[in-house]
């Protein structure tokens, strides 16, 4: 094999490649600018939102009630809250937004607790709706308070302790360090990036560089030269290779950096609010290497799929409709690898895509099952292998090369 | 020297069944003279000219080219061979010179050999003033100039030209037949393909008239005016091809 014809196919594409705006977006630019704008962007959106319902004052109805002022007169005097008339309408109320929560008591409620007789308060609020969550958040606390000091005076009536409600504890205890429990909550998203990133990052070269070349009459040109076709197809797979890898890197950094930017933007805002912080993820540099190794027969197994299928269409528009429907061949098994409860077998290490986004999961959780490392490894090679070599077939289909 | 021997070729079409474009063509084409392929659209031009380039390979039959086999040594037969068409078009993101020097490369010329190589085309075509340019940026007469530049510049023995012409501004048609000529005057072995009955008058030593993929008549325009008793070429060509081209119709 002539590495130096291959090497001069590969530079020839590489300085086209760098000079097309489409390939240059989808390996590079959306990359960089997609985690930004999806975690710090939307998760800056989200604190921001949040901080700011929570600075609103919500209004709340109270229903009956007379009978309990001093009830009524607790939850008047709550912080940030506003209490409004009863109306007769109070669900539509709620429904529009004007009023967030109502709470409800009984008749005869305040007397009922004297007399230890049980009632139910109910708080009407809207399910999900952030503000109406707030409030009643906020009213639910005041109801508890009052019920705990009701608990307490009963028991210091009878010169009974506390403890007699709570004759033991129960508490969670988290053992893992926190990198593994960062990983096992959002390795997820790792393996379903890099493998999608590593597909898209390769799709537009492939088909500039098949089909693209069929449309642009460049085909023949190239097939005019002495060079063999298996050495012309290897010097392109290796572009689509470079861009795939380009991306994957280029998005696990880029999202190796927004989590960080992230988790001090969570830490900040979680202090203001006395809250711990919502986010992190610490990508090692051993997980790092370990996805890339992992990924690289992946991408070889998506370039020189992706090449072989848009070699078959005769312009770009009809090979971006051949493979955008292979995208979604690619997203379910990633998704699929993100569901609670799905962990690698032995099976499923040798289902592609499913199994690397499997193994990102524990890569980035920092456990390494070197048996199913293996097999994933191998596996994929294979089918890389295979994919390839499909490749260089169809590169030497006259049928394919000149479909009319 | 280029020796077509029995040179066939079949392809299969899911609505007409199997087609032949080539049906067992024999010629030859001389160092130092210019071989004319002259037929209609679809007479099998085209797929002659790229068998011989090795673009496509023969179903039957062979071609030499410099001794060389089109079957058996097609990578060989692509290194001595310079193809130029309407179809071979420029990658539009390389610049005149990237494009020139890329195919230099390709043909297995070093680096120093390449300059000295480029520099000597570049100035003789008087490219100069749009070697960095970018060829989507070229007019079409300097997109021409870039394409004989690139089958120039391993400086092949034989040259290949398929309806170059085609489509052509007649300026840019005139850079291409005097390049033709050129090739011819240095003595290469070229054969070209063409509808355009005066472009054989002018450029061809030898004559083939090519229809549903037969070769049905060859030899100087002379030695065709006396066998058909006509002395225009388009006279000759209807002779020659009418009861072929009407059986073709009907099929």
């Amino acid at each position: 094999m002539s590495l130096r014809n291959v090497g001069i196919v590969y530079r020839k594409e590489l300085t086209e490649a760098l000079r097309d705006r489409r390939t240059l977006i989808s390996t590079i630019i959306v990359p960089l600018l997609l985690f930004p704008i999806l975690s710090v962007g939307f998760g800056a959106m989200a604190v921001a939102l949040v901080g700011k319902a929570k600075e609103e004052t919500p209004k709340v109805m109270i229903l009956g009630g007379q009978d309990s002022p001093d009830v009524v007169g607790g939850l008047k005097k709550l912080d940030k809250i506003e209490i409004v008339p009863a109306a007769p309408a109070w669900k539509d109320q709620i429904i529009n937004k004007e009023v967030r929560a109502a709470v409800e008591i009984p008749p005869g409620f305040q007397s009922d607790v004297a007399r230890q007789k049980s009632d139910t308060v109910k708080i009407y609020n809207y399910k999900e709706e952030l503000k109406s969550e707030f409030a009643t958040d906020k009213i639910e606390k005041y109801l508890k308070d009052y019920r705990d000091s009701v608990v307490k005076e009963r028991l210091a009536a009878k010169n009974l302790p506390e403890a007699v409600l709570q004759p033991f504890e129960v508490k969670q205890e988290n053992v893992a360090p926190p990198e593994k429990v960062s990983g096992a909550a959002f390795g997820g998203i790792i393996g379903y990036m890099v493998i999608l990133l590593c597909m898209t990052g390769g799709m537009y070269p492939a088909m500039d560089l098949t089909a693209g070349e069929k449309e642009r009459g460049t085909m023949e040109t190239i097939l005019s030269s002495p060079i063999s076709r298996m050495h012309l197809v290897l010097g392109k797979f290796f572009l689509v290779l470079t861009a795939s890898l380009a991306t994957a890197a280029l998005s696990v950094l880029s999202m190796g950096v927004s989590f960080s930017v992230l988790h001090r933007f969570t830490e900040n805002s979680g202090s203001q609010h006395g809250e711990a912080p919502a986010f992190l993820l610490h990508l090692g540099l051993k997980t790092v290497l370990s996805v890339f190794i992992m990924a690289l027969p992946l991408a070889v197994f998506f370039s020189a799929t992706l090449m072989t299928i848009a070699l078959f269409a005769k312009t770009y528009k009809e090979a971006q409709s051949y493979l955008t429907p292979i995208t979604f061949v690619v997203i379910i098994p990633a998704i699929a690898a993100m569901l609670p409860g799905v962990e690698l077998t032995p099976k499923l290490a040798l289902i592609p895509i499913l199994n690397m986004s499997l193994l990102c999961k524990e890569l980035a959780a920092g456990t390494y099952h070197w048996n199913f490392i293996a097999i994933i490894f191998v596996s994929t090679c294979l089918y890389a292998a295979v994919a390839l070599f499909l490749a260089i077939k169809m590169f030497q289909r006259e049928s394919v090369l000149f479909r009319s | 020297m280029i020796e077509a021997r029995g040179l066939s070729k079949r392809f299969q079409d899911k609505k007409r069944g199997e087609i032949r474009a080539v049906d067992n063509i024999s010629f030859v084409c001389q160092p130092g003279r210019i071989y004319g392929l002259l037929g209609a659209n679809g007479a099998g031009k085209t797929t002659t000219l790229r068998m011989l380039a090795t673009i496509l390979e023969p179903t039957d039959g062979t071609a030499l080219v410099c001794g060389r086999d089109v079957v058996e040594q097609p990578e060989k037969v692509r290194a001595i061979v310079g193809f130029l068409s309407t179809a071979t078009a420029l990658y539009p993101r390389l610049t005149a010179q990237e494009m020139v020097e890329y195919f230099g490369r390709l043909n297995g010329l070093d680096e120093a050999a390449l300059k000295k190589r480029v520099d000597d085309i570049f100035r003789r075509l008087e490219m100069n003033g749009f070697r960095d340019r970018r060829c989507d940026k070229l007019s079409t007469g300097m997109k021409q100039k870039t394409s004989i530049a690139r089958t120039l510049v391993h400086d092949p023995p034989v040259m290949i030209f398929d309806e170059p012409t085609n489509g052509l501004d007649i300026m840019t048609a005139r850079t291409i037949t005097a390049f033709i000529r050129e090739c011819r005057d240095h003595g290469k072995t070229v054969i070209f393909s063409t509808h355009i009955m005066s472009e054989v008058e002018k450029l061809c030593d030898t004559l083939g008239i090519i229809q549903s993929g037969k070769l049905l008549a060859e030899g100087t325009l002379a030695e065709l005016r006396d066998k058909y008793s006509e002395h225009d070429l388009e006279e000759i060509f209807i002779k020659v091809v009418a009861p072929h081209y009407v059986s073709a119709e009907a099929n």
